[in-house]
């Protein structure tokens, strides 16, 4: 099992509306490694979620190879692309996706519904508490969306990527939607997560948000124009510290 | 294995539930869909029922007759009286009367009647009715117990006696409470004396009420009251139910011998079988109830594309949760069941609403007299069969639209 969690040769995706064709992903080739911790850069059209979702097999690419685990996903059917990504993926979206007037547990065994060999109701709880106690929200199982903030809707959001044991989570601008104090928290989940041995890759145009990552991809016009390791890595945990200092300071002036 | 085994079924049970969940979320319109596929079902329903009291009623009525009933009409057209004397063809005889009952020995009884209307007076009272003159016989063919006294004898119908039997209507109007045998009762001003009263048999076929009637020999009504020399029609009993239609052809050929029709000349008598009567009312009323039903059954059509219609809306609504139960791994096939389930749910809970409506009126319409409408396990079981059907039918297209969904733009749909 040392093969890359994810191995993309020349990967395409071409939108065709009418006469316009669209190179939304245009070649590119990548490998991760398990373990890592990845940030999708790029300015906006860039091809950042269109590879996402071609990462997280919501979409297929139209030319080029995507292994994931070493198996070539376009040979796969629908319904084995689904049996995939529930038991292999997790998903974090910009806009939470939750259900609404269903509680938070509810919300997190979601894909333990649908998880074959069927996960009977009681564990499906037990793993849905133990999942949003991860992520701070032990207090808050039986609230519904509508009552929390966004934060600790990103975080049931988390709870529910996580709520499988996936070995992959892709969140495409989980922090989009937040502000810098629930960002920073929800950096540190991800964090948490990855130094739980859990890859993760996620899309965001800020720098300051892919501070947190191990590794930085730019892209431009559906091409990686640069692949690094990013030698300034920031910690949540120091991030809330050097919040809190500058709060307190600027509640004293 | 077993794993492998339950895990489907338990999963429709689950679906169900989250189906039944979407449904409580939008109560009043699913109630307002509901209404559709409620009030075709109570229509079937209680329809059927009340077809099948309307038909128990007329077989109620038909057997009323007695059993085993042939009734011979004359098709004379000439008046009786017109005709007086004359022993020709058209008419139905005394005599033709006699030769049946000699020659066709599953003749059991028989009773030629004469009917005339007119005023009884007794008791100070005046009441216009049915005068029947009937043979000794009557009563039994038309299985009709006496409530007291006896009937009149074949010693009083040779002699063209003035008894009378009188019906419990005409005994109440003329008599009120009194018990009227042995008293008199003037018919066209000719003395008539009551030796019995019969039991109250309800309306006949087509409402009449008979009894309102007095029974007297024929004799007495052809010789005293009428003058006519020709019976209207003649009853007859045969003795058992497989003999009905042998006798009849054996009536018919004799009649004609009797008659002197020659071959390809038409009857100029008709016979009425009572089993016939039976028979064709009862295809006609159950011909009725179908085709009202089946009318009624339109509607279940119409709620059929109500719940499509609200189907379609909640696929759209939801249209991101779908997305993100496909992306957290839903097959499509849990969607499409998902809302199957859902429109299934809603057109199940209309037909048992429905059904129970139908119950209601069914019940409300007992009220009616000597009518007893019942809803049949038949039309329960059809009833709910149409509500599943409709539910498969109408929520299938909306199902696998959801189904089928792109889960990148159903996940960004605003
Ligand atoms: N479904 C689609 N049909 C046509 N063009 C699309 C579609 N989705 C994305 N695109 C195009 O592909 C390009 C990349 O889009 P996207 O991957 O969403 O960019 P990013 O997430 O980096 O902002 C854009 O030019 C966009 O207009
Ligand atoms: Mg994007």
């Amino acid at each position: 099992m040392n093969a890359s969690v994810i191995e993309l040769d020349n990967l395409q995706k071409i939108y065709r509306t009418g006469d316009v064709e669209v190179r939304a992903v245009n070649g590119v080739s990548l490998r991760i490694e398990r373990g890592d911790f990845v940030a999708i850069m790029g300015s906006s059209g860039s091809g950042k979620s269109t590879l996402m979702n071609m990462l997280g097999c919501l979409d297929q690419p139209t030319d080029g190879q995507y292994l994931l685990d070493g198996v070539d996903v376009a040979r796969l059917g629908r319904s084995e692309l689904s049996r995939l990504r529930n038991l292999k993926i997790g998903f974090v979206f910009q806009s939470f996706n939750l259900l609404s007037r269903t509680s938070a547990c509810e919300n997190v065994e979601l894909p333990l519904f649908y998880t074959n060999p069927h996960v009977p109701l009681r564990d499906r709880r037990q793993r849905a508490i133990e999942a949003l106690k991860k992520v701070g929200l032990g207090e808050r199982l039986y609230n519904h969306p509508n009552q929390l903030s966004g934060g600790q809707q990103q975080r049931v959001a988390i709870a529910r990527a996580l709520v499988n044991n996936p070995e992959l989570v892709l969140a495409d601008e989980p922090t989009g939607n937040l502000d810098t104090r629930t960002s920073i928290e929800v950096m540190g989940l991800f964090q948490a997560l990855n130094d739980a041995g859990i890859t993760v890759i996620m899309v965001t145009h800020e720098l300051d948000i892919a501070a947190y990552c191990k590794r930085i991809i730019v892209m431009r016009d559906g091409r990686i124009i640069r692949d690094e390791v990013n030698a300034a890595r920031i910690f949540a945990n120091d991030q809330r510290a050097v919040l809190d200092a500058s709060e307190q300071h600027a509640s004293l002036s | 294995m077993i794993q492998a085994l339950t895990s489907p079924l338990l999963r429709v049970g689950l679906t169900a539930m989250i189906a039944f969940r979407a449904l409580r979320r939008n109560k009043l319109r699913s109630t307002l869909t509901a209404l559709g596929i409620i009030i075709g079902v109570a229509s079937v329903v209680s329809i059927m029922a009340l077809g099948r009291g309307t038909q128990k009623r007329i077989q109620d009525q038909v057997s009323s007759l007695g059993s085993n009933l042939l009734v011979i009409f004359s098709k004379s057209r000439r008046t009786n009286a017109a005709s007086a004397g004359s022993g020709q063809s058209g008419n139905l005889t005394l005599a033709d009367v006699e030769a049946i009952r000699r020659e066709v020995r599953s003749v059991k009884a028989l009773s030629p009647e004469v009917t005339l209307t007119a005023q009884a007076v007794a008791n100070g009272r005046n009441w216009s009715t049915t005068i029947a003159g009937e043979s000794p016989d009557y009563l039994h063919i038309r299985d009709w117990p006496l409530a007291r006294g006896s009937m009149f004898t074949e010693r009083e119908l040779r002699t063209s006696a003035r008894v009378a039997v009188i019906g419990s209507r005409t005994s109440r109007e003329l008599f009120g409470p009194l018990h009227p045998v042995g008293q008199t009762v003037r018919i066209k001003n000719m003395p008539f004396t009551i030796i019995g009263q019969l039991e109250s048999k309800g309306a006949g076929i087509g409402g009449a009420d008979q009894d309102d009637r007095i029974v007297i020999p024929y004799t007495t009504a052809m010789r005293r009251l009428t003058g006519e020399k020709y019976p209207r029609l003649v009853t007859l009993q045969i003795s058992s139910d497989d003999l009905m239609s042998a006798a009849q052809e054996q009536i018919t050929a004799l009649l004609r011998q009797r008659h002197r029709l020659t071959d390809g000349r038409k009857n100029d008598f008709d016979i009425v079988n009572q089993k016939e009567i039976a028979d064709t009312v009862n295809s006609i009323t159950t011909t009725l109830t179908y085709l009202l039903g089946g009318i009624a059954g339109l509607s279940l059509l119409v709620g059929g594309i109500g719940i499509m219609n609200i189907m379609l809306v909640s696929v759209t609504e939801r249209t991101r949760e779908i997305g993100t139960r496909i992306a957290v791994g839903a097959q499509p096939r849990d969607i499409l069941l998902q809302f199957l389930i859902e429109s299934i749910t809603l057109s199940l809970l209309s037909g048992a609403i429905g059904v129970a409506l139908g119950y209601g009126v069914s019940a409300a319409a007992t009220m009616i007299p000597n009518f007893h409408p019942s809803v049949s396990t038949g039309s329960i079981v059809v009833a709910f069969g149409i509500s599943f059907a409709v539910g498969v039918f109408f929520g299938f297209y909306p199902a696998r639209k959801a189904a089928n969904m792109n889960p990148i733009a159903a996940l960004r749909f605003e």
